[in-house]
């Protein structure tokens, strides 16, 4: 009895021991590694979406390229959109996300504000970066968090059929213009004029297809980065367009209950004749439905505007995560992806422009649609004020509920509709 | 006799500790999967917010009193329940009806057994293959408004989904019918397990069919009933995917249930202790009704 009892304390003793022991040694040979490990040794997580989205082994190509200039390795970790959203949303609550990570604008306050990804304009000052040359930087408290590799533009689509059929000689580039091409197109046609889907599971039409509308013609959501939907004359004016388009049936019917995708499904099948959408969308559009004779106009502006007109932008952000233990080399990479042949590179891939303004993509064997929109873009400028704002998914998502009441009727005028929708912004951001 | 008593408290205790040992892993299992995240939820219900807040700040009740005196939550309730109890009343009808057209004695078991996989065809399907048939049925160029138009039943399109007039019921109606099968399968095998003696001993009385189905047939499953009102209560009051892939809650909040509520504060507001604190009241809910299922399982025992 007492030899088992001394064996078995002789067995505890010894586990224990020999679990401390790897404990302990674990640590310093993982101690040992960060501190003397030479450039090549490290290897990158590299999570995004953007893999699945470019040419099969593309993405692997451009980050071999850093490898074999750095001899930092990258390892690529893709999935489809939705899944890198929720996997980098947990590994930002457990602190255990991919040391550099795809963003989209709308995450960029949240994770900015939760401590989970770095602040890059540390970064580029301690390596001297010249930010100068980046076309845009998405900032939290006034430091960037997210710089765009590439923007994906959203300008109008018209279906030249449709036009044709219901007698519209010229592609609208004002409002008048565009709701009496609305009105021929009900009056000729069964297609419907425009779209703009309010699926409340993914509000994002008010940013895509309404509030394009409002940057389109010079105005703005916000002032001094902060709500300004009262006292905001273009954004009241495009608040009506819509009431008088939903009124006049102008609008697809069943718009509160579509989500994006219903929309290019109506376009594609020949149902509607104009939409702001994703040039990501004009490879899909051109193989699903290569009967569809379709073309990219600016948006229409508002009566007498001659300004200079603002253009939705999405974008592929990037950003390094605030547990990166290697983040110098990190910044590398970022500075990598962003130099300007590397940037024009993943621009052409990506039927994008590139975040980089010195990039000089090389669109020839693009589409030539695809070239009229770049040009579009860089006679205005990139927008998106949804991009970076807190909790961007609720503002618009508030948005989308007070313009249906609107739309319906409930609410009575377009400034009780504001109003409204000011008051539940004003408690997001001042909060 | 304490001899023997002691004999057998020590193989009993033998055997209650082999007994948990082989438990062991299942139980761990359980610990970790599902005792742990509550715990976790219910923790986090009592905090000002967490996830995203680092240093969080225990509140008591607040998160109860706000989520308890939001206008918005007594309405996800009111969309809930109706949801819960017309999907309940709707499956329950269409189930026995169904399980009783495939139970009769005049159909041959061929037409019998293509009707039983057409007739549960519905439960064979994901909530998201649903939620897309669905929306394009309802659609207003859907094949639904087709019929509609063609057999003059209405001028206009009927907007399913897009009206906050009719999208709770539109999405009622996809939930009654992603959900019968099982209601159909349970008391198809409920009915198959009824004595035909007492058929026959109530048909020499004189019963005639609805006598025979009220005070023969009814009592004669009712336990299978009970249990599947209980269990479709609790699957119900959660049902969330289908929702959300339909309508999203909208339009503007007229298809919000509770779990839509939970979802929306969760992720796209990231008050993860509110959403937890509506989290916990639905546990709450499906705690009683289930201590009321196993309460009932064990009587029936």
């Amino acid at each position: 009895m007492r030899y088992n009892r001394f064996s078995k304390a002789m067995t505890y003793g010894l586990a224990g021991a020999m679990a401390l022991g790897l404990g302990v040694g674990g640590t310093a040979f993982a101690g040992e590694t960060e501190a003397s490990a030479p450039a090549s040794d490290v290897t990158l997580e590299f999570q995004q979406w953007w893999g699945v989205e470019l040419p099969d082994g593309a993405l692997d190509e451009i980050c071999k390229g850093f490898t074999d200039k750095t001899g930092i390795k990258i390892e690529t970790l893709s999935n489809p959109y939705a899944d890198t959203k929720t996997q980098i949303a947990a590994g930002a609550a457990a602190g255990t996300m991919a040391d550099v990570v795809g963003l989209d604008g709308s995450w960029v306050y949240d994770f900015a504000k939760q401590g989970a990804i770095a602040n890059l304009s540390d970064l580029m000052k301690a390596d001297s970066y010249d930010d100068s040359q980046l076309s845009d930087q998405i900032k939290y408290e006034g430091s960037t968090y997210m710089i765009p590799v590439v923007n994906f533009a959203y300008p109008l689509y018209y279906n030249k059929d449709i036009l044709d059929k219901a007698g519209v000689t010229e592609v609208p580039s004002t409002w008048t213009e565009f709701l009496d091409a609305c009105q021929k197109i009900k009056d000729n046609t069964d297609a419907a004029g425009y779209c703009i889907p309010l699926n409340t599971e993914a509000p994002n039409g008010i940013q895509n297809q309404f509030s394009s509308w409002v940057w389109a013609s010079g105005g703005s959501l916000l002032k001094d980065g902060k709500p300004s939907l009262t006292d905001n004359e273009t954004l009241t004016k495009v608040t009506e367009l819509f009431k008088t388009m939903y009124d006049k049936g102008y609008l697809s019917s069943g718009v509160e209950a579509m989500k994006e995708q219903d929309m290019v499904n109506e376009f594609e099948n020949g149902r509607l004749a104009f939409m702001v959408d994703g040039i990501s969308h004009l490879t899909t559009i051109t193989k699903e439905s290569p009967d569809i004779n379709f073309d990219y106009a600016k948006m229409p502006v508002m009566d007498g505007f001659t300004g200079k007109s603002g253009m939705d932008v999405a974008n592929w952000g990037i950003g390094i995560a605030e547990n990166c233990e290697h983040k110098t080399e990190a910044m590398q990479f970022v500075e990598y992806l962003m130099s300007p042949e590397i940037n024009a590179k993943l621009a052409q891939l990506a039927n994008a422009f590139p975040g980089n303004s010195n990039a000089k993509p090389d669109y020839s064997s693009n589409d030539e649609r695809f070239q009229k929109a770049y040009e579009f873009f860089n006679e205005g400028y990139a927008i998106n004020e949804f991009t970076g704002a807190p909790t961007a998914e609720d503002l618009m998502r508030s948005f989308n509920e007070q313009l249906v009441l609107f739309l319906d009727g409930d609410t009575s005028s377009s400034a009780d509709a504001l109003s409204a929708i000011q008051g539940e912004w004003q408690s997001v951001y001042g909060s | 006799m304490s001899n023997t008593r002691f004999k057998w408290d020590k193989k009993g205790r033998r055997r209650i500790g082999i007994s948990y040992a082989y438990l062991a892993p299942t139980l761990i299992l359980m610990v970790i999967l599902l005792m742990v995240p509550i715990i976790m939820v219910i923790r986090y219900s009592f905090f000002d917010n967490v996830i995203v807040n680092k240093n969080p700040v225990f509140v008591g009740l607040q998160n109860y009193k706000t989520v308890l005196t939001d206008k918005k939550f007594w309405e996800a309730v009111g969309h809930t329940l109706y949801f819960v109890i017309v999907s309940i009343i709707a499956h329950m009808i269409i189930g026995m009806a169904f399980a009783l057209v495939l139970n009769t004695r005049y159909l041959s078991s061929t037409t019998k057994g293509i009707f039983r996989v057409l007739f549960a065809l519905p439960w064979m399907f994901t909530a998201s293959v649903i939620a897309i048939l669905w929306r394009m049925l309802l659609d207003p160029n859907g094949v639904l408004n087709f019929f509609i138009q063609a057999l003059h039943l209405s001028k206009q399109q009927v907007l399913f989904l897009a009206s906050r007039d009719v999208a709770l019921r539109s999405v009622t109606l996809i939930n009654i019918w992603s959900g019968y099968p099982f209601y159909m399968i349970s008391i198809l095998a409920g009915l198959q397990g009824v004595s035909t003696d007492i058929y026959e001993a109530s048909a020499l009385d004189g019963a005639n069919s609805v006598q025979t189905f009220l005070h023969v047939t009814i009592p004669s499953i009712k336990p299978i009933l009970i249990s599947l009102i209980m269990l479709d209560f609790v699957w119900t009051l959660q049902q969330f995917a289908l929702i959300w892939m339909t309508t999203g809650g909208g339009p503007v909040n007229a298809t919000e249930t509770v779990s839509t509520y939970i979802y929306k504060y969760a992720f796209t507001k990231y008050q993860y202790s509110i959403a937890s604190t509506g989290a916990v009241i639905l546990l709450i809910v499906c705690t009683i009704i289930g201590i009321f299922y196993v309460k009932r399982q064990i009587a029936e025992e």
